[in-house]
């Protein structure tokens, strides 16, 4: 089969490539599909680790239909409970007036070339993959219907697709899909100015709710997830990693572990050291064996020497201190709007506080495994990966081989938010299938998965609320400080990236004449990474708090005040007030993806009115409010509080009304915000890692602990803007607004402002 | 090692296993039943829930010297054909994010119908707050299993 290409009218901006693929894709889809009408689709699209800057990534998700009528969609992003591999392919089925209910959805392997960017992260499939999806899906239908029309010889305008057929509309006349695709396979691709999309009110899928295409083999168990994966002769893995990040293994002791049953092989693995990286183990030792019980005895009788290296002084709640005291200091400005100093001194009234925020572990139900088959010089990898071709990269770079023998299969993820982007676990698989000889599948203990964690950062927070004389807002001035992700890579970096700072701080987007935000040096001793919403857990846990204290302070209600601050609805951009450059805007041109002071107010007018805003409540409960823009989706959040006179804290109602453009999904949309609203409570009420002499005290879910059924918020209410924008994401925008909503009620029963998480009314 | 028989879903199984071994590696392990999940090893998260002898059980906790004649039930042997009331309202509303934990969650709702056919809302909090969800579908679960304990 020939292999033409297509460009998108759009090519200056976004270009997506449909293509017919030559024989050799044909190979790569093996048994999936020897005849019918296959296309590829080559996307180009923003790669936001660039900046916005746009750049080409090619390609390969193919749709393919077959003659018996059959829709076969590629999932190329990774499913972690977001309902991505429902999401996408839904688009495609709409465009092209498929079945849906014979949709098949095959997973993709980690393939840069092939499928382009495949990180799941940021909130961004839906974002990314929305247009593409659709043409892909307007270009077969097109194809289906010439073929229709010709065979019929009537005109192609007269004719439709609905539910698999082709329908000409006049006679009434109908054709499956399957009959149609070897004559539709016969023509050229129509040219980018002939494929129309649909209206968007023309959706019959799309905005709608759809259930996850999982559904049955989640609740029979017959879902694949990571720790899942089975090969012939596979052993089993664990490792006993270094207690301090940076130690290694001095010296080791193995005969009692190699005495136990079952116990095969011990390695040891090397550590990257200082700085750990993102992508490599920590120091080790590894115990193989028959099976994961006896990995597990066999790790229990190691006895292992370390040499604990320069961390083993360690102490996070004297780190935390040390912070704390820091923001009292002049510090690096990251962005600068007037003289907030001058503003000091007109000042009427000035609001000084403080907020300290914990690490977080992701604590994953399924904790990070992965199996890895090294053989005859190829390794082929069953990962729950988030990044499929990060693994791949570091696989290929750990074992010395090219990366072009490296393969990864993505299986279903246990939950991922972020943890499962880090390829480290899969690198570990990889690593001891080398050196045993046998397909390894690295099993972390539930301990392994709290202590070893690459954790959300521990943070300090200081911020000074000016009000001058007329009672308006006149100065923010906003201190953070924590140890970077960027520390895990570079040793060096001691600053908050302008990645973290974007998120919930230098994006402060009231009308504030004098605006100054300033970070502090921080050093890691942990392994720092990113965990669901990033730094706008405690960021907007700081700013969402002090806008309440700035309401109280200017006799304003909470929602009133806000909306006063927001000032007139207008577009704004950062850029000019940054220092250090230009607000990147989660790696998207603002002039694509604007920021709207309207739609902000428009989701804080509709959760006030959800709400019932303002209403009397009884004693013991209270409402509290908070809003922000996150990952383009913009977000207003009412918590209800209620306390009892044993100081026991329950939610019985969370109200988030949020606008993330064109919903794709209405269901998973709901169930990212039920689910986030339920995260956030863990992070504000139950959660928090510390460290003594380097080494992490909790271990398991009792002293790490997350919401349980009785204590998780019982009503989540949430209200979709209905709107035709480019779509954004929902997998993180709930977090960020529901802390503070949830820490302004406390204050409300209580008169108690919460400086410090998770919340502690006793202290 | 030492030799148990072991009645899962209703049917007889020889094994070899180390006495301490539990039940989870058992299941997954040995006799390759997947559904039965591993999460904390410690009883503390409910991923591993089984039935023993009726009553949901943490088979993380359990050795395998400890099952003798009992009678076990995993999510492959809650029904024939994936139609308990409660897999099937948990599809109705949709229930799982990730899905991982649900294996769990629907073994302990199950045992909970099992012995109080219609369970208060304070009831259905007690007997899952073992049952632990990172994705947060605690209320689509209890949904669920009010709908299936009105079947």
């Amino acid at each position: 089969m020939k292999s033409s290409v297509l460009k998108s009218p759009e090519k200056d901006k976004e270009t997506t490539i449909i293509y017919k693929p030559g024989r050799r894709d044909f190979l790569k889809l093996g048994s999936l599909a020897a005849t019918g009408l296959i296309l590829g689709v080559n996307f180009s699209c923003s790669d936001r680790k660039k900046g916005g800057e746009i750049t080409e990534l090619r390609s390969g998700a193919y749709l393919t239909i077959t003659s018996d009528g059959k829709v076969i969609i590629t999932a190329h992003r990774s499913e972690m409970g977001q309902g991505v591999r429902t999401s996408l392919p839904l688009i495609v089925a709409d465009e092209l007036g498929a079945d849906w209910e014979k949709a098949e959805i095959v997973q993709a392997e980690g393939d840069e070339e092939k499928y382009g960017n495949q990180n799941t992260d940021g909130s961004f499939s839906v974002r990314m993959f929305y247009k593409p999806m659709r043409e892909a899906g307007a270009t077969a239908k097109l194809l289906l219907i010439r073929a229709a029309a010709g065979k019929w010889e009537v005109d192609e305008s007269e004719c439709d697709t609905d539910n698999g057929k082709v329908i000409h509309k006049s006679s009434g006349k109908s054709a499956g899909f399957g009959e149609l695709v070897d004559l539709a396979a016969a023509l050229p691709l129509p040219k980018p100015e002939e494929i129309t999309l649909k209206d968007p009110s023309e959706f019959k899928i799309i905005g709608k709710d759809t259930p996850i295409i999982d559904l049955q083999d989640i609740v029979t168990g017959k879902a694949v997830y990571g720790i899942d994966a089975k090969v012939p002769g596979m052993k089993i893995a664990v490792i006993q990693r270094c207690p301090v990040v940076g130690g290694k293994v001095k010296s080791v002791n193995d005969k009692a572990a190699l005495a136990i049953e079952g116990v095969l092989q011990v390695h040891t693995i090397e550590g990257a050291g200082i700085p750990p990286q993102l992508h490599k183990p920590l120091s080790g030792v590894a115990v193989i064996a028959e099976n994961t019980w006896a990995a597990i005895r066999g790790r229990k009788a190691l006895e292992i020497e370390w040499d604990l290296g320069p961390n083993a002084g360690y102490d996070s709640d004297k780190q935390q201190q040390e912070l704390l005291e820091k923001t009292k200091e002049k510090g690096t400005v990251r962005r600068q709007r007037g003289d907030f100093d001058k503003t000091l001194k007109n000042a009427s009234k000035v609001i000084e506080k403080t907020y300290l925020a914990p690490f977080y572990a992701h604590g994953t139900i399924e904790p990070p495994a992965a199996l890895a088959r090294v053989k005859d010089g190829k390794c082929e990898i069953w990962a729950p990966s988030q990044h499929p071709q990060w693994a791949r990269d570091s696989v290929a770079d750990a074992l010395g081989m090219d990366v072009k023998d490296v393969s990864v299969n993505v299986t279903l993820i246990g939950g991922g938010f972020g943890r499962k982007s880090k390829p480290d676990f899969i690198v570990e698989a990889a690593l001891l299938s080398q050196k045993s000889g046998f397909p390894v599948k690295i099993q972390w203990t539930r301990e392994d998965d709290i202590q070893h964690d690459f954790y959300h950062a521990q943070s300090a927070q200081r911020i000074r609320a000016v009000i001058d004389k007329d009672n308006k807002v006149s100065g923010w001035n906003h201190h953070s400080t924590f140890p970077s992700i960027s520390s895990t890579s570079d040793a060096g970096a001691v600053q908050p990236s302008d990645g973290e700072m974007r998120l919930g701080c230098v994006d402060f987007p009231y009308d504030v004449p004098s605006v100054r935000i300033e970070t502090h040096d921080a050093k890691a001793h942990v392994r720092i990474g990113w965990l669901r919403s990033v730094s706008n857990i405690h960021h907007v846990f700081a700013a969402g708090s002090m806008l309440d204290e700035i309401a109280e302070a200017r006799q304003m209600d909470p929602v009133a005040n806000v909306l006063d601050m927001l000032g007139e609805d207008r577009s704004i951009t950062f850029n000019e007030e940054m220092p250090q450059g230009e607000y990147d805007n989660y790696g998207e041109n603002i002039k694509d993806y604007p920021w709207e002071t309207g739609r902000l107010r428009q989701v804080i007018e509709r959760v006030a009115e959800k709400s019932g805003w303002g209403r009397e409540m009884p004693e013991g409960r209270a409402l509290g409010f908070a809003a922000h823009r996150s990952f383009l989706t913009y977000v207003a959040c009412v918590v209800e509080v209620a306390i009892d006179d044993r100081n026991h804290i329950t939610i019985p109602n969370v109200y988030y009304a949020l606008d993330c453009g064109q919903a794709v999904n209405t269901d998973r949309i709901r169930s990212q915000f039920e689910g986030g609203g339920q995260f956030a409570a863990s992070l504000a009420l139950n959660s928090a890692v510390t460290v003594k002499d380097g080494q992490v005290v909790q271990d398991n879910f009792d002293t790490y602990q997350i919401v349980r059924m009785p204590q998780a918020p019982q009503k989540i209410h949430v209200d979709i803007v209905e709107s035709d924008a480019k779509p954004t994401g929902v997998g993180e925008p709930p977090e960020p607004p529901f802390i503070p909503a949830l820490c302004n009620a406390i204050y409300r029963i209580t008169g108690k402002r919460v400086h410090k998480l998770p919340v502690d009314l006793e202290a | 090692m030492a030799q148990y028989t072991l009645r899962i879903n209703g049917v007889e199984h020889q094994i070899d296993a180390m006495p301490d071994m539990p039940l989870l590696w058992v299941l997954r392990d040995v006799l390759d039943m997947k559904g039965t999940k591993f999460g904390c090893g410690k009883a503390l998260c409910g991923a591993c829930t089984v039935h023993f002898d009726g009553v949901a059980t943490r088979s993380c906790s359990l050795p395998v010297s400890a099952v003798q004649s009992a009678e076990i039930t995993t999510i492959e042997g809650l029904s024939e054909n994936g139609d308990h009331p409660l897999q099937k309202a948990w599809a109705e509303h949709v229930v799982p994010q990730c899905g991982y934990c649900q294996t769990g969650q629907i073994m302990s709702a199950a045992a909970l119908l099992r012995e109080n056919p219609s369970p208060s809302d304070e009831e259905i909090d007690s007997a899952m707050q073992g049952n632990l969800c990172r994705c947060g579908t605690y209320n689509r679960i209890k949904t669920a299993i009010r709908t299936a304990s009105e079947k």
